[in-house]
């Protein structure tokens, strides 16, 4: 395993019964790299993530978590890595410093050592000088920033986010984003699960998951790659639904999706142009506002990916 | 160690912060002895009583009298003519009717032999026992000091009861209201504790960092453990102040045999902890498996001697059946640790099998 690879998973594979819920996936993560990972509930993000902390054996495959087997020494796993959920683990009752010092003593540290991690993590989530306020008294924002705090009290190489975002305000997020680019410039890698795609945007390299399986895996600019030589048309009218089933029934048109208000058509072919489109659209009676080529968003590769990997399946 | 420490430290901070947590473990355990003290209560004093007095004459007068000095009735009716007494009964007005024949004074002075009759509401028949008790006793009595035959049997039984000589019956049940309060502290208390951590998500969070589930047991279990052996002595010195229970054996082993009860009703907390999802749901399960079998098949109000074979065998498996056991002994008879060796044996048993049946749970997570 060559020194900068932070995780290693090899053929990862956990059945619960008859049930699948990871089937044999492959991937590296490197060091420092923000690592995302989509897929949609119950696609098996969770049960990754809990097999690489060391919290659920693999059924086959294998993980190593900084060189560490997760199958074979899951508590050297827990002492390397942090980990926080969209649950924001705090003590409602207990104030940001009590908080703090609880999860310092689980993780050993004391003395000298407690006193700077307590002051980085006060000064990391802003919270200095109001270590005696009751966390149930912390707003979202604050919250998340002291979860996170707390999970790195032990300076972990590797942090694993799970869905950090979850219910916390635009502001709260884009500083929390700033935070996890911050630990990423100082060599810690993460780990983040999230559904949110603007954020799956801002990960150096994304892994796609979908009914167990590793359907994608690359920098957002790879997996956009897959739109090059079919572009995508956004279609706005007073009648989607209309639209769409008259674009599908197109042959030029590969398919196409429901984004909010408007259709988007996936061209087989560049050479397919925008006046073709609208001449197709008004000889079948669909009234159209605007058509015009979008650039390819990660939703649109999301959906991509899951359509392929379904038609894969069902082969 | 040094994190079962942390754990615990962190636990004595949330329950000193948890207003709610502490009224249970502390408040609630008092209060419920001094409810359940008083509305416990086997002895029946002041029965209602209605007199028919048919005789009307100085002996007949005595009889009532005795009755009446006796404080285990009150005079409250006088019945004159039949068709009052029907009435009486239905209305709960009186519990007892004492009628006194018309010829009752001329018998005694004739030294033949007289009947009174006394009628008892039989609606609550464990009250109808002892009163009919109350009354055999009563003439029995009157009967003797009107010169009436001797007994015709020549062993005659001299009863002296020991340990709760004015047999009591508050002296019985208070030790069984001690087990029954030390198990809602250390069932509930712990499994609570443990199941809002699960529904908090604090838990995951401690799973995912390195501590040994024995020393978050430990961490977690030990100041509950403190506080309810705390709660426990607070309400035996309680009981001992307003119920006059006695204290007979001495406190090193009374606290040696709680500590052990109490263990047992923690580890029972954490299996309950360990299939509970909810808070709601580990209240209920608790509910089923340590208060229940507390209440019915501990002793505490029903005598297990007296069930039926196949219950008094699942008696044999809850442990404060045991505590009861240990507990009168001491506190009541003034038993040595040597005496009621038995069941602490029994309850020690109980605590490792709980605690390693929950230690098999734990590890399977």
């Amino acid at each position: 395993m060559s020194q900068d690879v932070a995780i290693a998973v090899e053929h990862l594979t956990r059945r619960f019964g008859e049930f699948t819920a990871v089937d044999d996936v492959t991937f590296d993560v490197r060091r420092g790299e923000v690592f995302g990972f989509l897929g949609a509930n119950g696609a098996g993000k969770s049960t990754t993530i809990r097999m690489l902390c060391g919290l659920l054996k693999p059924s086959a495959g294998a993980a190593r978590v900084d060189g560490i087997d997760v199958g074979r020494d899951p508590e050297g796993v827990k002492r390397r890595i942090g980990y926080m959920s969209q649950r924001f683990s705090l003590y409602e009752l207990l104030t940001v410093d009590q908080n703090i010092r609880f999860y310092a003593g689980l993780y050993g540290l004391a003395g000298a050592r407690l006193e700077t991690r307590r002051s980085f993590v006060l000064e990391m989530a802003g919270l200095a000088g109001r270590e005696k306020t009751l966390a149930r008294n912390l707003s979202g924002g604050w919250r998340q920033r002291l979860a996170l705090g707390c999970a790195l009290l032990h300076e972990p190489p590797i942090v694993f986010l799970d869905e950090p975002t979850g219910g916390v305000d635009p502001v709260s997020r884009r500083e929390f984003w700033r935070l996890i680019d911050d630990l990423s410039q100082h060599g810690t890698t993460v780990l983040v699960t999230t559904h949110y795609l603007d954020e799956a945007e801002r990960c150096d390299r994304v892994a796609i998951i979908h009914a167990g399986r590793l359907a994608a895996l690359g920098t957002i600019a790879e997996l956009k790659a897959t739109f090059r030589d079919r572009p995508i048309l956004e279609i706005r009218s007073a009648d989607s639904v209309a639209a769409m089933t008259a674009l599908d029934r197109l042959p030029f048109v590969e398919k196409t999706s429901l984004f909010g208000t408007a259709v988007h058509a996936v061209l087989r072919s560049a050479r397919t142009t925008v006046d073709d489109v609208r001449e197709a659209l008004a000889g079948a009676h669909v009234q159209v506002a605007s058509v015009q080529p979008v650039v390819a968003s990660l939703e649109d590769v999301f959906l991509e990916v899951v359509d392929r990997q379904r038609e894969r399946s069902a082969a | 160690m040094r994190k079962a420490l942390a754990v615990a430290v962190k636990e004595l901070r949330q329950i000193r912060r948890d207003r709610r947590t502490l009224l249970i473990l502390l408040f609630i355990p008092a209060f419920f002895l001094f409810l359940y003290g008083y509305a416990l209560n086997f002895d029946i004093r002041h029965v209602a009583l209605a007199v028919q007095d048919r005789d009307d004459t100085p002996e007949s007068r005595a009889l009532i009298a005795t009755f009446v000095q006796s404080t285990y009735f009150d005079w409250v009716e006088t019945v004159t003519s039949d068709q009052e007494i029907d009435g009486l009964m239905d209305r709960g007005a009186v519990r007892a009717l004492l009628v006194i024949p018309a010829q009752f004074a001329q018998d005694l002075r004739e030294r033949r032999p007289t009947e009174v009759q006394v009628i008892i509401n039989g609606d609550n028949a464990n009250t109808a026992t002892t009163v009919m008790g109350y009354v055999s006793a009563i003439l029995r009595e009157a009967s003797a000091r009107a010169g009436g035959p001797a007994p015709a049997a020549v062993i005659t039984p001299q009863p002296r009861v020991w340990y709760n000589p004015e047999l009591r019956s508050t002296l019985f049940l208070v030790p069984g209201l001690i087990a029954y309060i030390a198990t809602i502290t250390a069932v509930v208390s712990t499994a609570l504790s443990i199941v809002r951590e699960k529904e908090m998500g604090t838990m995951e969070q401690i799973r995912m960092a390195p501590i040994s589930t024995p020393a978050y047991v430990l961490g977690k279990t030990l100041p509950y453990l403190i506080l309810s052996q705390t709660s426990a002595v607070l309400v035996i010195i309680a009981a001992m102040l307003l119920f006059g229970l006695p204290m007979h054996g001495n406190w090193a082993a009374l606290s040696l045999v709680l500590a052990i009860f109490l263990v047992g009703g923690l580890g029972t907390g954490l299996l309950v902890s360990t299939v509970a999802e909810t808070q709601q749901m580990a209240l209920q399960m608790s509910m089923l498996i340590a208060f229940l079998p507390t209440f019915i098949l501990s002793g505490f109000i029903f005598p297990i001697a007296s069930m039926p074979l196949p219950l008094q065998y699942i008696t044999t498996i809850v442990p404060s059946r045991y505590f009861l056991v240990a507990l009168r002994g001491i506190v009541l008879k003034g038993s040595t640790l040597s005496m009621v060796w038995q069941p602490i044996a029994a309850l020690a048993l109980y605590a490792a099998a709980v605690l390693g049946l929950s230690a098999v749970r734990l590890a399977r997570e």
